[in-house]
């Protein structure tokens, strides 16, 4: 007989960090059987992965680079899980964030690219901000559920650029490919080394600064904490649950923007049909494997960008369909689910009636 | 021997580096009333869940009619005809009555044959005059009734020893007799139980034995000739609790806060406010008695703007805060101690010392933006100590405290802030006897100072004891006031059952 019991761990740290690792690692080897089944040759392609990422001077930039929109993601997703607030809609709103920033380049004329891409950014930020707040007032008037909300607003997004860029932002000169014109380039990111990494990287990073300080060692954040904790309790307090919830998810949907402005405008120059191989979904995972933690945010980040770039591998020496990393993340992701259960429940297998 | 049930030998608990446990030992005979005492924190709940199988112990053994058990979980320990209600107990409040003890079975049969269950639990209920209708939804009953329910789940698995952490806590005196006729019918029937409670007085009573904890650890059993109100106390705690109370500094004659005409809608269930009025005074103890139900909710909550009243006027100093701007600053001045700890009072899984700023963290020492750590220190750690709060491991979320020193740290916080009005819901419930007699002298303290409290209350000892005047409520109204100097249990027991005192 199996018996399932539940049990509470949250006394013990070590041990609960303990059991995400151990799930970390079993994920990773069941990705690595399903590599030898593909028939890759695993140590081959463990030497080419890390060659690839970090191997060398450009293969690091590229990690950081694929790194850059998965932190600036997460760190909305987190933001607005520290509230209890399920926010899965970062990817559609990256894709507003894409869309706004390249409306500004394409269409305001200025030769100061200081006030080119603050203006990118800001729009990107309020559009990103107003997309996910109309889910919070949702919310916060009618009572319906934000998970729906933000979820099924990512395919409007995406839809919409896909409508924007096979029609009226189509660039003409473009021999029918859906993109936009290339940015003026005064609307451009800088880059570094000679390499493709570009200043979308310090945004991350300052933007995962703020968040360190919000959360930790703010008042607002600690606001934000009693609300999750127990909204009951805030109320009592003389916290404001509905304007809170407005503005953790304005600025949850606000910084995920940043991670669309970040990628046009740095990475891709231009908007075009499919901007992101689901980043956004991504930080759900990154949100909640590092709970929400700061430094937890950073390297999980620069993991996923790894399993990314490990994607873009066997799709290049071994013809296998990107989409592999998909798996491999779903894998990752059901291991931690599991370890999940594990640590908050108790299994025993009874052989006979009273041993 | 013979007629020992359960004997647990040097039982120690960790939590990290902390003991919640420390090297126990004691027996259960059959068919015996064996009571726990202990401060506030002193080990008794976790001990209780390593005697159910809910916590494992780090070493130590338990035996269970001379064998030795090592539970592999609560079911098992359910095996060996050992259950508790806890202090804290849940039950699935959508489902019926019947439901909630069906799924408690510990065997089941594969297809549902309701009727010769109900009749098993209806035999039940009616041995014990029980009058709960098996088809109600949980959360229609009263906490004493659903508690009934809790322990009717322990007698329908057969189970042979009963362990009740703190039960007494949250019913009415009535309830409580009648809880007590029936744990003797059980013991008559040889069954033992394991009680908790902090009232020495229902102690003394019910028990056949005391065993009293200290900080973890065993400190001695009394037989019930050994029994002694001081004997325990300076067993319990290293001192006799000091009866000094001196009581009255005077309360002015000056009213401070007024209710005319109130009229409020309460919790499915419990009396709304009918016409009630009340006036308090400047520097009063205000006690409020009734049997719970009879409209405290609505009353707390209106006086602390957590409700509105549908109509009728509040007036604080001469001046409506009923609506509008004036409501929010007078809410401001208002302290609560709310009656539902978990619910209300604390953010589970913060710290202690963040809980205890929960009401005043708006505060300038505190930070406009950023949180000063150090002055929260500072200031949690002059509460913690002052108000003598076990928390334990540092840092753990307040969720993992004890009843009583969650309590504790709701009072600490409330008090804090040097409230004008402070409206406290059964404050004393749960506490240790020694954190009751302090959280008195800090309210006279304060009113001293100038605070004036509304204590509603079911216990009329501690009403007479600390009150100024007592009102009586009665199906949501004010039944009259009377003067503590010049009144007894028996005149206020006659208003609180809707009677006047003429009747
Ligand atoms: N899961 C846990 N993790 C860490 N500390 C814990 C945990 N459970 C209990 N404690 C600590 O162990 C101590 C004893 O708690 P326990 O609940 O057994 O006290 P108690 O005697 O039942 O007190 P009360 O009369 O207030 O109910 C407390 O200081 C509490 O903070
Ligand atoms: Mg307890």
């Amino acid at each position: 007989m199996i018996k399932i019991e539940k049990r509470d761990l949250s006394s013990n740290n070590f041990a609960k960090g303990l059991y995400k690792l151990l799930s970390f690692l079993i994920g990773l080897a069941m990705s690595t059987v399903l590599l030898k089944l593909l028939s890759v040759d695993i140590t081959q392609f463990f030497i080419e992965l890390y060659q690839d990422s970090l191997g060398s001077k450009y293969a690091v930039s590229e990690t950081l680079l694929k790194a850059t929109p998965l932190i600036i993601c997460s760190i909305g997703v987190s933001l607005a899980f520290k509230m209890k607030l399920w926010n899965i809609g970062s990817e559609g709103q990256l894709y507003m964030g894409a869309l706004a920033s390249t409306i500004v380049a394409l269409y305001i004329e200025t030769d100061s690219s200081f006030i080119m891409l603050s203006s990118m950014i800001l729009a990107s930020f309020l559009l990103g901000g107003l997309w996910s707040g109309f889910a919070a007032i949702l919310k916060s008037k009618l009572n319906v559920n934000e998970i729906i909300v933000t979820l099924l607003m990512n395919y409007i997004a995406i839809l919409l650029v896909d409508y924007l860029v096979y029609g009226p932002l189509k660039d003409p000169a473009g021999f029918n490919f859906p993109y936009t014109k290339q940015f003026p380039d005064v609307a451009l990111l800088s880059t570094f080394f000679n390499t493709r990494l570009h200043y979308g990287v310090i945004i991350a990073v300052i933007l995962l600064v703020i968040y360190y300080i919000i959360i930790e060692k703010s008042i607002w954040g600690y606001e934000i904490r009693v609300i999750g904790s127990n909204p009951n309790a805030a109320k009592y307090s003389g916290i404001n649950i509905d304007i809170n919830i407005f503005m953790v998810m304005f600025l949850s949907g606000g910084i995920s923007a940043l991670a669309g402005f970040s990628e046009v405008s740095g990475v891709i120059h231009r908007l075009q049909h499919s901007i992101s191989p689901g980043y956004g979904y991504t930080a759900i995972i990154i949100a909640w494997l590092s709970n929400q933690n700061y430094l937890g945010i950073l390297f999980s980040s620069i993991f996923m960008a790894i399993l990314f770039i490990a994607g873009d591998t066997l799709q290049l020496n071994y013809q296998l369909p990107i989409s592999l990393v998909n798996a491999f993340q779903g894998i990752i992701l059901f291991m931690l689910l599991i370890s999940d259960f594990f640590m908050n429940h108790k299994i025993s297998i009874k052989w006979r009636k009273n041993d | 021997m013979e007629n020992i049930l359960l004997k647990i030998d040097n039982i120690t608990k960790k939590f990290g580096s902390f003991y919640a446990n420390k090297d126990i030992s004691f027996t259960v005979r059959k068919g015996e009333i064996l009571t726990i005492l202990g401060e506030n924190g002193a080990g008794k709940s976790t001990l209780m869940n390593i005697i159910t199988g809910f916590y494992r112990q780090d070493s130590g053994t338990i035996t269970i009619n001379g064998e030795k058990v090592l539970y592999k979980s609560p079911r098992d320990a359910m095996q060996y005809g050992i259950g508790m209600v806890h202090q804290h107990f849940m039950l699935v409040k959508n489902h019926t009555v019947f439901e909630n003890l069906y799924v408690s079975l510990k065997e089941k049969k594969f297809l549902i044959n309701k009727d010769i269950y109900k009749d098993i639990f209806g035999k039940i209920f009616q041995e014990f005059n029980l009058n709960i209708d098996m088809d109600a939804p949980l959360w229609k009953l009263s906490i004493g009734e659903q508690q009934w329910i809790e322990i009717v789940k322990l007698l329908i698995n057969d189970c042979n020893l009963l362990i009740l952490d703190e039960p007494t806590t949250l019913l009415t005196p009535q309830e409580t007799v009648f809880l007590f006729n029936f744990l003797k019918k059980l013991q008559e029937k040889g069954k033992s139980i394991i009680f908790i409670s902090h009232k020495i007085k229902e102690v003394m009573e019910l028990s056949d034995r005391i065993t009293i904890l200290k900080k973890g650890e065993f400190v001695g059993t009394l037989n019930k000739n050994e029994f002694n109100e001081d004997t325990i106390s300076t067993l319990m705690v290293g001192s006799t609790i000091k009866k000094r109370f001196d009581k009255k500094s005077h309360a002015s004659d000056d009213i401070l806060l007024e209710l005319i005409d109130i009229f409020a809608r309460n919790d499915k269930g419990l009396s709304d406010l009918v016409n009630f009025n009340l006036n308090l005074r400047k520097a009063e103890i205000l006690g409020i008695a009734g049997i719970s139900g009879n409209g405290q909710k609505a009353l707390a909550e209106v006086l602390t703007g957590l409700k509105d009243p549908t109509s009728g006027s509040i007036i604080l100093d001469k001046k409506d805060v009923t609506n509008g701007n004036t409501r929010q600053k007078y809410i401001h001045g208002i302290a609560h101690i709310p009656e539902d700890r978990k619910a209300m009072g604390i953010a589970p899984d913060l710290s202690v010392e963040e809980n205890l700023i929960l009401k005043n963290f708006k505060d300038k020492k505190f930070g406009r933006f950023i949180l000063n750590k150090k002055n929260l220190h500072q200031y949690a750690n002059n509460l913690i100590e002052k108000f003598n709060i076990q928390y334990g491991l540092k840092k753990a979320p307040v969720r993992l405290l004890s009843g009583g020193n969650i309590q504790k740290v709701i009072i600490a916080r409330e008090l804090s802030c040097e409230p004008t009005v402070l409206v406290a819901l059964y404050p004393t419930r749960g506490l240790d006897v020694g954190s009751q007699e302090f959280i008195h002298e800090t309210i006279m303290e304060h009113k001293a100072k100038g605070m004036s409290t509304i204590y509603i209350s079911e216990d009329l000892d501690e009403l007479l004891k600390i009150s100024d005047r007592i009102a009586v409520i009665f199906r949501g109204k004010n039944m009259g006031y009377v003067d503590p100097e010049n009144t007894d249990k028996f005149i206020i027991g006659k208003l609180m059952g809707g009677l006047t005192e003429s009747d």
